[in-house]
């Protein structure tokens, strides 16, 4: 039967989240026609690309945990292609991106054959020793520095964090015995898109303070304080579902998942910024590229999948 | 010296090849430039012209033909022609077979000599006929993301079709996953922007001025980072 591997209590989660975007598209609906002078073309593109994100996603996840992998796989593939696209590159670089495209289906195989060891050490140790070994072959010497440390960066936020979220896939079920690995990543993608939301949403109602003026002009002190707490009281609402999590754990999973969003948020907006850009691509329409949407996952994925991994396996 | 066009079908090819074509792009060209390389195009419905067009664009890649052949869909497969150097492209037999059946390019001798047949009589012909030209007036692939200087000899054709419009188009990203001499492919969002199209005027130097300036004004929309 589809979606056998999944427990009832995650089908309930994946039908929640449906149902807020229907809720959603509603709303937006509402908005257009009580304002048909104004112009929503943005907030429309937004959602109907949620409705792609969440689609896809959806029927990876009901139809195996291996679809699942080859989704998050194909995700980093493409947030890669991305940031290669973005950044300046010499021709010699060429054979060397091959090799870090390449890393992905190794990375992949790894989580796919839940070998933990491997999984986290491919790319911080033997990519991070490999790519320079191949620069010295392609023999160019000029900017060799920067280029390798962009390069192994890429690889690090695109593959190996985004990775992390398909480990949780193949935790044993022991470790969550309610809604096994794929809760936990369900409770990590939801409250990591959801703190986008409120942090949004407090900083345009409340927003006074500037954080990080510098990078981004539009991040406030009460945006990240009242989208942080709030994920936090959501984090603690959800965990008897689909982690498993006493509430004091919840919260601070749900902090941890607030402030690191935050900062894998602007720490990619320093990124776009110094490569002079507003968004990192085209993909998305309402949200820019893939990397604009998963920049958040960069951060909270490693993390909350460390945090979870030494509390519980 | 390059060798003659051989003797061949009339436009579009037989069935059969024209079977080859739609399998060869929805199998192969499709998911390699659609999600292997990826298309950020801006104004493509300045491609939607009713009738005949000539699209010009820089060239740096093999890619280009097939990035450019994706824009149209595909019930226009056969009607989008990119005209091609005879010299390189009739050179070998296979490839020949390939780029005028599986591609169908419209073969164009680089080198003309007085007494020598029409060069540019296929090219009108298929203008004639309603179809869609693709033209790289740089004449080669040349050095990566690099742009050369246009010949002359798209202002010709222009000339012999005044009514067909010229859709300028910048390419860039092909380059850098395909560049000339290299055969390993490596991904690269390719971009693809669209400028408002051209028609002749009457004056040759004013149209390549033109073409000249709306290439490097869509280049210089992109900002892109040098490529050494």
């Amino acid at each position: 039967m589809i979606a056998a591997h999944l427990p009832a209590t995650v089908l309930w989660a994946l039908a929640g989240v449906f149902g807020i975007l229907i809720v959603a598209s509603g709303l937006v609906a509402l908005l257009v026609r009580a304002q048909p002078e104004k112009d929503h073309t943005e907030l429309r593109q937004r959602i109907r690309s949620w409705w792609v994100i969440i689609g896809v996603f959806s029927a990876a996840f009901l139809l195996s945990h291996t679809a699942s992998l080859v989704l998050l796989a194909f995700v980093s593939f493409l947030a890669l292609k991305e940031y290669f696209s973005l950044i300046p590159s010499r021709r010699a670089d060429r054979r060397v991106m091959f090799w870090a495209y390449l890393a992905i289906p190794v990375q992949y195989y790894w989580v796919g054959s839940a070998w933990y060891g491997m999984f986290i050490i491919f790319i911080p140790v033997y990519m991070f020793l490999l790519l320079p070994l191949r620069m010295v072959i392609a023999g160019e010497v000029q900017g060799f520095l920067r280029a390798a440390g962009v390069l192994h960066w890429g690889l690090m936020v695109t593959v190996f964090s985004i990775s992390h979220m398909a480990f949780l896939l193949v935790l044993p079920a022991a470790g969550n015995p309610g809604a096994g690995g794929a809760g936990l990543l369900l409770y990590l993608l939801f409250l990591t898109q959801f703190n986008d939301v409120a942090q949004y949403v407090w900083g345009r109602r409340f927003g006074r303070r500037k954080v990080v003026p510098s990078v981004s002009p539009n991040k406030t002190l009460e945006g990240l304080l009242g989208g942080v707490a709030t994920t936090a009281v959501l984090a603690v609402a959800l965990a008897p579902w689909l982690t498993p999590f006493d509430p004091l754990t919840a919260a601070i999973a749900g902090l941890a998942i607030g402030a690191a969003g935050f900062a894998g948020d602007v720490t990619i907006s320093a990124v776009k910024r110094d490569l002079g850009v507003k968004d990192s691509g085209s993909l998305l329409p309402g949200h820019g590229g893939i990397l604009d949407r998963i920049d958040s996952l960069t951060f909270t994925a490693p993390l909350f999948f460390h945090f979870v991994w030494y509390a519980y396996y | 010296m390059p060798p003659e066009p051989p003797a061949r079908p009339a436009a579009g090819g037989g069935r059969s090849s024209r079977l080859l074509k739609l399998l060869f792009f929805t199998l192969v060209v499709r998911p390699v430039v659609l999600v292997v390389l990826g298309l950020n195009v801006r104004r493509r419905e300045r491609l939607r012209t009713p009738g005949p067009a000539i699209v010009v664009a820089n060239h740096n890649s093999h890619l280009d033909t097939l990035v450019l052949m994706t824009l149209f869909p595909l019930r226009q497969l056969a009607e989008v022609r990119p005209v091609a150097a005879a010299d390189y492209f009739l050179s070998k037999r296979w490839l020949a077979w390939f780029a005028l059946e599986v591609i169908g390019i419209v073969p164009l001798s680089r080198t003309v000599r007085a007494g020598d047949a029409d060069p540019l009589a296929e090219c009108v012909r298929h203008l004639g006929d309603g179809g869609i030209l693709i033209l790289y007036p740089e004449g080669s692939r040349g050095d990566p993301e690099r742009l050369a200087a246009f010949q002359g000899g798209v202002a010709h054709l222009a000339r012999r079709c005044p009514e067909v419009p010229v859709v300028p188009v910048f390419l860039h990203g092909a380059g850098k996953s395909l560049p000339r001499g290299e055969a390993l492919l490596v991904p690269f969002i390719c971009d693809v922007f669209v400028g408002e199209s051209l028609v002749w005027a009457g004056d040759r130097r004013a149209f390549m001025t033109g073409l000249d300036g709306a290439i490097r004004a869509l280049a210089a929309e992109g900002g892109f980072p040098p490529w050494e």
